[in-house]
């Protein structure tokens, strides 16, 4: 008689780099189900889905528009998760950082750009320091589980936005709930005219280098990779562990915090509620999807931008609801993992 | 008339051929050894027979016909039970509760009459217990007698011990070993793993030896002697490294001064401990597992905080010193557990110089090609079987060893912390390991050991303090320390 075994058996190294690869045509088929359930063809919507937007110039843009803060939470969350600290607040973190740009753009007024943009990316980083700050003290003075902390912290700074908006920040002309405009000179330059893409990517590029040298180059990126591997090993070689995941949940904040910034400064001008909508979430699988690597974390960022900017037009030319993007992005992430658990083990035939 | 016989058994674990076409059988009624030094694959072939593992290739028979063998509780239905090296009862619940855990019969349970049973089933097999005590209040020796009469309270007619002597001291053993006597003259069969060959010469009828996972032979003990088992054990007779000569004695390098600490569960683990190690010594601390050794190497690397007490390395104050400090003191640290304190997922490389990095970097930026050159030097030196590059994880027991010491030797620190160095490791790296702390010594540091191996503490020591209860019972000169001495100082009875 033949029967099948599950065994414990570790894939080889490549097989992590194939990965994320596999994950999206095994996503596409299971979300297919929810597409035939909508009455639409799963083809025709994967074309508008990853294809249409790259046809066109100003989807095509659009694309790198949506990437921008992406590319910050997905490298915020990267960082942390590299160092072992579980951040998951990079919501939080943005809003945090959002708030902090809209004050700075507020109070700033007539300044020259060259002093209004750095103040702007400076206050971004700061909020979003400050807001991982609690957690982060927790977790290394009382060891507190910072996965709870930092996912409270994300709902908290939503109700301060909602008070600042209609509270001391309300339009006074309109009464809407969104903030005064920000200076002139706090205004992220665009990059492309007439189009939505500015500095603010630019920032992400760079930010994403640093955090690649600083992980792969410099004694302070192998002691938090050490301590992301192994609290214990790390501890042992007489790193300073709590004081390395301090500054490494502290830094993963201010990227997050960057993401609000650019966000207010060359999108909004202003700050809304829906600042946000879950681009620091969407930084969880952009991490997972990047394997923690930064380079791979640039690509996962592109990809989820795509279908983010994809998610609009097939909601547009085929009406079916652009929760569908989201809907794509969160079976992305639980094909990822399931796919990495499933990597060590495999299945035998015995007789 | 076979009780048990395997044939052919294979068991791979990824590359490596933990059971290469062995066979075993087991006579009815005899005590049968499984010798092997650690590693050759002795607890993989009884774990496959009690269904554990499960054999890639190979049969068993059981009383003659072929089993198919998936679970335990199809070996415990074929007669089979077994004693595992680490304990499976759980301590909050009374003796009698731990023998029928997942075999209460019914869905009530009746304490009463299970308690009558384990009674009588303790008298009938004469292995003494109490039904009612709770499992964390009894010794080692006590569980481990439970564990005994939980497998015959099973109806086992064949009962595998693993290493059953490991955790017991030498009175302990002989406590056992006329408990198993005589549950052999009601017609028990028993399979004695171990690796100590007095002991198998002692009470087994015949014994087979496995090597490196292949088997070497049974023989009959009558016609064998210890010279020949330890050939066939090790593939050679003269094993082990010992210590040469005596040595002048240097100043106090490492001086604990009565130092208390607690262990996991808060309770006491160390009382009033104080030792003292010289240059160009090396201070053998013996004692049974669990008796504050683990806690004594914990706070010495600087992992664990002690409740009060001192701590000096030179003139250097480390009694609340963290790892960084010991780091910086100059201790050089071979922990107890090699896999929790290196970090499988980096590299050799990054490993090696870990504890050292301020060495390895400018700026801030780490030197790559230092650290390059550095893993190549130790690799060589060490005699280390991995490339740089390799990740930690995937290096065997003995290489991971070989990384720790040579990280740690390699700085020539004055203190050397070494707890358990040899556990795990196969002969050769076993001698290698061992002669890298007498060329410690000899070099001058002060070596402090902590080995549960007595042979270990004896061949290597000069001066051998005996462990019990978190209380030093006494510090002898090697010379005067014979095993006898240090095995009843090991059971709690002063110098
Ligand atoms: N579950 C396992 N996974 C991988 N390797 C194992 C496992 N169990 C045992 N081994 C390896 O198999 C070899 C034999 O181990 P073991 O049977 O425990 O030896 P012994 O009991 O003789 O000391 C060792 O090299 C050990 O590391
Ligand atoms: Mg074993």
């Amino acid at each position: 008689m033949t029967k099948y075994r599950i065994e414990r058996a570790p894939a080889p190294g490549w097989m992590r780099i194939l990965i994320p690869l596999l994950a999206i045509p095994v996503t596409f088929l299971l979300t297919s189900v929810i597409i035939l359930l909508d009455g639409a063809n799963p083809f025709t919507t994967y074309y508008h889905f990853l294809v249409s937007p790259l046809a066109g110039r100003v989807s095509a843009i659009e694309v790198f528009v949506k990437s921008t803060p992406l590319l910050l939470t997905g490298a915020a969350v990267a960082f942390a998760f590299k160092g072992g600290y579980w951040n998951i607040g990079a919501e939080g973190q943005l809003y945090a950082g959002a708030i902090a740009a809209t004050f700075v753009g507020t109070v700033l007024l007539d300044v020259p750009p060259i002093i209004g943009i750095p103040a702007m990316v400076i206050g971004g980083f700061a909020g979003g320091l400050l807001w991982a700050l609690p957690s982060a003290i927790l977790k290394v003075k009382l060891g507190v589980d910072e996965v709870v902390t930092t996912l409270l912290m994300n709902s908290i700074v939503l109700n301060v936005t909602s008070f600042l908006l209609n509270g001391p920040w309300r339009n006074p002309v309109s009464m809407w709930p969104q903030s005064p405009e920000i200076s002139a000179g706090t205004v992220f330059p665009q990059l492309i005219p007439r189009s939505r893409l500015h500095f603010g990517i630019i920032i992400a590029v760079i930010v994403i280098l640093i955090i690649w040298f600083v992980i792969s180059r410099t004694s302070f990126g192998l002691k938090m990779r050490a301590i992301g591997l192994s609290k214990e090993g790390a501890r042992f070689a007489g790193i300073k562990v709590n004081k390395t995941m301090l500054i490494v949940a502290l830094v993963s904040g201010g990227i997050a915090g960057l993401a609000g910034a650019g966000e207010v400064a060359g999108i909004h001008f202003h700050l809304i509620d829906a600042i946000s909508d879950g681009l620091g979430y969407s930084g969880i699988t952009i991490a997972t999807l990047g394997g923690l690597h930064p380079l791979g974390v640039g690509i996962s960022a592109l990809f989820i931008g795509l279908i983010d900017t994809g998610a609009q037009t097939v909601s547009r030319v085929l009406g079916v609801p652009v929760y569908l993007g989201d809907v794509v992005q969160s079976t992305l992430l639980l094909v990822t993992l399931s796919l990495f658990v499933l990597q060590n083990f495999r299945i035998r035939r015995v007789n | 008339m076979h009780a048990v016989q395997m044939k052919g058994i294979v068991k791979r674990f990824a590359d490596l051929v933990a059971n290469d076409h062995v066979d075993f059988d087991l006579e009815k009624g005899e005590i049968h050894a499984l010798l092997g030094e650690n590693g050759a694959g002795k607890t993989t072939l009884m774990r496959i027979l009690y269904g554990l593992y499960h054999a890639d290739e190979g049969q068993i028979l059981i009383n003659g016909s072929p089993v198919a063998i998936h679970a335990p509780r199809d070996a415990i239905k074929l007669g089979i039970g077994m004693v595992t090296q680490h304990f499976t009862l759980v301590p909050t619940l009374t003796v009698a509760e731990n023998m029928v855990l997942g075999e209460t019969g019914s869905f009530t349970i009746n304490l009463k009459e299970i308690e009558k049973k384990v009674a009588e089933a303790s008298k009938r097999f004469g292995v003494p217990v109490n039904p009612h005590a709770l499992i964390r209040h009894l010794s080692v020796g006590e569980r481990q007698r439970v564990e005994i009469l939980k497998a015959l309270y099973h109806d086992a007619q064949i009962l595998i011990l693993d290493e059953p002597t490991a955790v017991l001291v030498p009175q302990e053993v002989e406590v056992l070993f006329n408990a198993l006597l005589r549950l052999q003259k009601d017609g028990l069969s028993v399979v004695f793993i171990s690796h100590h060959l007095n002991e198998v010469m002692q009470i087994c009828n015949r014994v087979t030896v496995l090597r490196d996972g292949k088997l070497t032979g049974t023989v009959k003990i009558a016609d064998t002697n210890l010279k020949d088992l330890a050939n066939m054990m090790v593939g050679r007779e003269n094993f082990g490294v010992t210590r040469q000569g005596e040595r002048e004695q240097g100043k106090v390098e490492l001086r604990i001064e009565k130092i208390n600490a607690v262990d996991k569960k808060g309770l006491q683990a160390l009382k009033d401990v104080s030792l003292e190690v010289r240059q160009g010594e090396i201070l053998g601390l013996a004692g049974v597992s669990g008796n504050g050794q683990t806690e004594l190497s914990a706070v010495l690397c600087g992992t664990q905080k002690i409740t009060s007490g001192k701590v000096f390395a030179g003139d250097v104050d480390l009694s609340s010193a963290d790892t960084s400090d010991v780091c910086a003191a100059g201790v050089g640290r071979i922990p107890e557990d090699r896999h929790a304190n290196l970090v499988g997922e980096l590299s050799v490389a990054e490993n090696l110089i870990l504890d050292q990095m301020d060495k390895f970097k400018k700026n801030g930026i780490m030197d790559q090609q230092k650290i390059q050159d550095n893993a190549e030097e130790l690799i060589k030196t060490y005699n280390i079987k991995a490339n740089a590059n390799d990740r930690l994880r995937t290096l065997s027991g003995g290489n991971m060893q070989k990384v720790m010491l040579a990280r740690t030797l390699s700085q020539n620190p004055r203190i050397v912390i070494a707890s358990q160095p040899t556990r795990g490791l196969d002969v050769g790296a076993t001698d290698y390991v061992r002669s890298t702390l007498l060329e410690q010594r000899d070099r001058g540091a002060a070596v402090l050991l902590l080995s549960e191996d007595l042979e270990e503490i004896m061949a290597l020591s000069d001066r051998i303090a005996v462990i019990y209860g978190g209380k030093i019972m006494g510090v002898l000169p090697a010379q005067e320390a014979t095993a006898e001495k240090l095995g009843l100082m090991m059971a709690g009875s002063a110098a």
